[in-house]
């Protein structure tokens, strides 16, 4: 299969300014997740977006040297891990699973609300990791034209 | 307390396995195999320290109306052994079989998933949250019908794909209705509530008996399980058979028409309807088939007519034999998957007329099938018997003589479908360069063990041992709407 080149270099440069932007906007939304509208889904979804244009723009080969795979597998996984840990770490503390167990703080601060903030995080991190995989997954995928039947 | 359990060990399998595996599959068949031998030891103990008791959980420790919370009582309970019985011995019997296929992963992760799914459906209170293990459920089964990678099982898990949605569609949408009239996403909340709302009732009832009626393949419903239970990998098949059907639609069905809606008369007329159009009309379709997974598939949109038909008379002997027949079912119909299963992997093919007589190069193959056709036939002693023959006589106490006549005539077509199964696979004068040493021995456990059980769980109806175990799911179920002051009464 041919390999593919990306995009023109005005997409290119465009992208390599705004990708950072997207990144910093979906982390924004991810670490305010329990102040303001949005969350970890949220995102999550922008940060994948973000992989995802970097991956239309400049093609699959560069996304295999620019980006670990096989880490970003491993994020998605401990990221879902920790957030069971964190369920489970709530039973042994308060009797419930994902009960808060942490001080809830000043209502509108950054660092307030309890273990919401480290949830948000982690289902960030599994999102946007997990959103941009399955693109991935389904460019790697090859259709065998005429199969069994 | 047990039940987040259920959910958790899956759930944490699940993704252990995906982030330790590596190449080889040891590590995931051992964190799988250990995870669903803890469920299954947790499910009995959970199954036989109730005591008919009903236990709520709150999640994440809030109050019920602002808290998703989990229900353990008989019914959840009942159907979480089946669950974790079923999955179990699919697991053991998948060691060797899914090797034949690939050394992935991937395969038990999924697999994990989709008990972790299953186990929500049956012990969540709450019926949004219901909606979404059931997608992780029907996600996870999805992926595992194509599991083999060929074109025909891309298009049994596309169409499977597509029905499915189309259902969780109206599911969702039925979803949506009943918070608009209910303001109320709690199982017991709604019950309490919607019974006031006839016009609303109505509606939401026929919304969800399509939506899990598709989920459970009733008989107009039914277009997507035999193309997918065929094409699926053999423990995947009898996963499917065995217990989703009963776990994302007849549990549902149940939970939702008794506990919620106190078992509306028109909704019952249709499910005997249904329940008796399932049993006959299925039937003749198995007998046609000559593809054995394809027959199997036809003969749980029989089997699950027989449930639903009894659920349908609802009266406490009808409402004992469906859930006597939901064991049942489950047992027997896993282990004729496993026989399929392993005939296949003998000698590559489903198709009956390029078989015969495999008796002499597959005992344990055979007789465990023997047993499981004997038992899905309902010939005494084996457990099917016992389960069709409280159906026929529930429906003859409830002056249905009409459906008991269709339900002798299915039973009758059930055997004769088996019978076509054995005449061609393990009869016959074709000899075969085969033995059963290519079947690895967590298959022959699997298949003996559950033939074991059709043997023995028979008991299950002495007195002494039903008024213990299978009385409390019937009261939970018969007393219908009692679910609302347990629910709301045990917080």
């Amino acid at each position: 299969m041919k390999s593919q080149e990306g995009m023109t270099i005005i997409v290119k440069t465009v992208t390599r300014i705004s990708v950072w932007l997207i990144f910093v906007y979906g982390i924004y939304i991810i670490f305010h997740g329990h102040l303001t509208p949005g969350g970890g889904f949220g995102g999550g979804v922008i940060i994948a977006l973000g992989f995802l244009n970097v991956f239309l723009a400049y093609g699959k080969e560069y996304i295999k040297k620019w980006l670990n795979i096989g880490l970003l597998h491993d994020l998605e996984a401990t990221s879902a891990i920790l957030f069971v840990g964190i369920g489970i770490i709530g039973i042994a503390m308060t009797g419930g699973f994902l009960a808060n167990f942490l001080s809830k703080g000043t209502l509108f601060r950054l660092f307030s609300a309890g273990t919401i903030p480290l949830l948000n995080i982690l289902i960030g991190a599994k999102v946007g990791v997990a959103l941009f995989l399955v693109v991935w997954s389904l460019s790697l995928f090859h259709i065998d034209e005429g199969g069994e039947q | 307390m047990i039940l987040p359990y259920f959910i958790i060990i899956p759930l944490l399998a699940a993704f252990l396995i995906t982030l330790f595996s590596r190449e080889k599959d040891y590590w995931s068949i051992t964190v799988s195999t250990i995870a669903s031998a803890t469920m299954l030891v947790l499910s009995i103990v959970c199954f036989i320290t109730l005591k008919g008791e009903t236990f709520i959980y709150n999640l994440s420790g809030w109050k019920i109306p602002f808290t998703i919370c989990l229900v353990r009582d008989s019914l959840s309970c009942f159907m979480i052994v089946i669950i974790q019985l079923i999955s179990f011995t699919s697991l053991l019997f998948s060691v060797n079989y899914i090797r034949h296929i690939s050394s992935s992963w991937k395969y038990y992760s999924l697999f994990m998933f989709l008990v972790a799914g299953m186990n929500g459906v049956v012990s969540t209170g709450d019926i949004f949250n219901l909606f979404v293990f059931m997608e992780i459920a029907l996600f996870a089964a999805y992926a595992l019908v194509s599991y083999g990678g060929k074109a025909f099982e891309f298009e049994a898990a596309f169409k499977y794909a597509v029905i499915g949605s189309i259902s969780s569609t109206l599911i969702l949408v039925g979803i949506g209705i009943t918070y608009s009239a209910t303001s109320s996403l709690t199982l017991a909340h709604i019950a309490q509530v919607l019974p006031q709302k006839p016009d609303i009732l109505v509606w939401v009832g026929v919304l969800f008996l399509v939506g899990f009626g598709i989920k459970a393949a009733i008989m107009p419903f039914h277009a997507w399980l035999p193309d997918a239970h065929s094409s699926a990998p053999a423990p995947i098949s009898s996963m499917l058979s065995g217990v989703l059907i009963k776990a994302l639609g007849i549990y549902v069905l149940i939970r939702l028409f008794f506990n919620v809606f106190g078992a509306p008369p028109v909704f019952m007329n249709i499910f005997m309807v249904l329940g008796a159009a399932s049993i006959i009309i299925a039937s003749f379709l198995a007998i046609g088939q000559w593809d054995m997974k394809r027959l199997l598939a036809y003969s749980s949109i029989s089997q699950i007519g027989f449930i639903l038909l009894a659920l349908g008379i609802s009266t406490k002997l009808a409402i004992l034999g469906a859930v006597f027949h939901i064991f049942n079912h489950a047992i027997f119909k896993s282990l004729l998957f496993y026989n399929a299963g392993s005939i296949e992997m003998a000698i590559g093919t489903r198709d009956l007329r390029e078989m015969g007589n495999l008796k002499s190069v597959l005992p344990v193959t055979y007789s465990t099938s023997l047993i499981g056709t004997l038992s899905v036939s309902g010939l005494p002693p084996f457990n099917g018997f016992f389960s069709k023959l409280i159906i026929i006589v529930a429906c003859v106490q409830a002056g249905y003589i009409t459906y008991a006549t269709i339900a002798i005539i299915g039973s009758l077509l059930t055997l004769a479908y088996f019978l076509k199964v054995q005449r061609y696979a393990f009869h016959g004068d074709k000899l075969f360069d085969v033995s059963e040493k290519s079947i690895g021995g967590g298959m022959k456990f699997a298949m003996l063990f559950l033939a074991l059980l059709c043997v023995v769980t028979g008991v299950l109806l002495i007195p002494a041992l039903r008024q213990s175990m299978l009385d409390p799911i019937v009261d939970t179920i018969f007393n219908k709407t009692e679910y609302i002051k347990l629910v709301l009464g045990s917080l």
